[in-house]
């Protein structure tokens, strides 16, 4: 195939074959790393040490929360960002008032007020086994995925407390937890050893509702129309 | 046993991952999107990490499968056309905006 027979648009011979060597030896060096030997342990052993102060039993939540919290800080602030970027592009589009599926709405009433439980459940056991704020707040945010496609309006009037609030919460509070800890001669995110759980649990119950709003609002696509 | 799983979910998972890329019905692809993810997170409960599996299936292959479909609504051409591949069509979805 000559250039001038290729439609516009369409990569030439050469770069696909540039890319298809730049990948084959990305790939083989990533093989033979993995066949030379055993994986550097890296910090296990030095999580391992200190998990028994951390507050969390789980060495993820403890490094994503406490080893790491600066982190998972800035983490929050792109999420929140994030959401701010896409209401400054404009209202979100009407959702087309369509009568839905009866498997769509048969699946929703099983899947809807199962959600908030098993978001507490992962909340929760976060601390000590696979779960966390990150995931508990998808499952929420899935169940508003369901629901706002469902197209049905909520027969007992929901609390209209703004969403931007609850957008904001997660950040906020992780923000004043990580200040309020400094009095005492600490550092910013160094709890004190004793209430180190409860904060945790505490920052992680206001970045659930966050993250779940943040996810909701992303597919909803725009701003709503009720907010500022 | 556990050789022959993951040689399978291996294979399976470059095969989802090639059929999503090279499908030329965006939808279908999409639809493949999703099932490589809920494979991949498969494969994290393989590697020993539930947490990164619970993240990937939950926004991986959920929330980013939601965005995925929700922009895909919003596509006015809903297939992946290449420009010059069908003018004609293309001037009849201009005609209909």
């Amino acid at each position: 195939m000559n250039g001038s027979e290729r439609p516009r648009g369409e990569p030439g011979l050469l770069l696909r074959a540039g890319l298809a060597l730049l990948l084959a030896v990305v790939a083989t060096g990533l093989t033979l790393a993995l066949l030379a030997g055993p994986a550097s342990p890296g910090l296990t052993d030095a999580v391992a040490e200190s998990l028994a102060g951390s507050g969390a039993s789980n060495p993820v939540t403890a490094v994503l929360l406490n080893f790491r919290g600066y982190d998972t800080l800035l983490e929050m602030a792109v999420l929140t960002s994030t959401l701010v970027g896409v209401w400054a592009l404009g209202p979100a589009p009407r959702i087309r008032e369509t009568d839905p599926s009866p498997v769509l709405l048969g699946m929703n009433s099983v899947l809807i007020p199962l959600a908030p439980l098993i978001c507490a459940y992962l909340l929760w056991i976060g601390a000590s086994g696979p779960g966390g704020a990150f995931q508990a707040g998808a499952v929420l945010a899935a169940a508003g995925v369901l629901f706002i496609i469902s197209g049905r309006r909520p027969a007992v009037p929901l609390p209209t407390a703004p969403m931007s609030w609850g957008i904001v919460v997660g950040l906020g509070v992780f923000v004043a937890v990580s200040l309020a800890v400094m009095p005492g001669g600490r550092q910013l995110l160094e709890y004190p050893r004793d209430l180190a759980g409860i904060l945790m649990l505490l920052i992680e119950t206001a970045a659930t509702v966050s993250i779940a709003l943040i996810l909701a609002g992303l597919f909803i696509g725009g701003r709503p129309e009720d907010e500022p | 046993m556990g050789f022959a799983f993951d040689a399978v979910l291996v294979a399976v998972l470059l095969w989802v991952a090639w059929a999503a890329l090279s499908s030329r019905d965006l939808f279908r692809g999409i639809v493949l999107f999703i099932a490589f993810g809920l494979l991949l997170s498969m494969g994290w409960v393989r590697l020993g990490a539930p947490d990164v599996a619970l993240a990937e299936a939950a926004i991986g292959a959920g929330i980013a499968g939601a965005l995925l479909l929700a922009t895909w609504a919003r596509l006015p051409g809903k297939t992946d056309e290449r420009p010059g591949d069908d003018l004609e069509g293309q001037e009849r979805d201009h005609e209909r905006q």
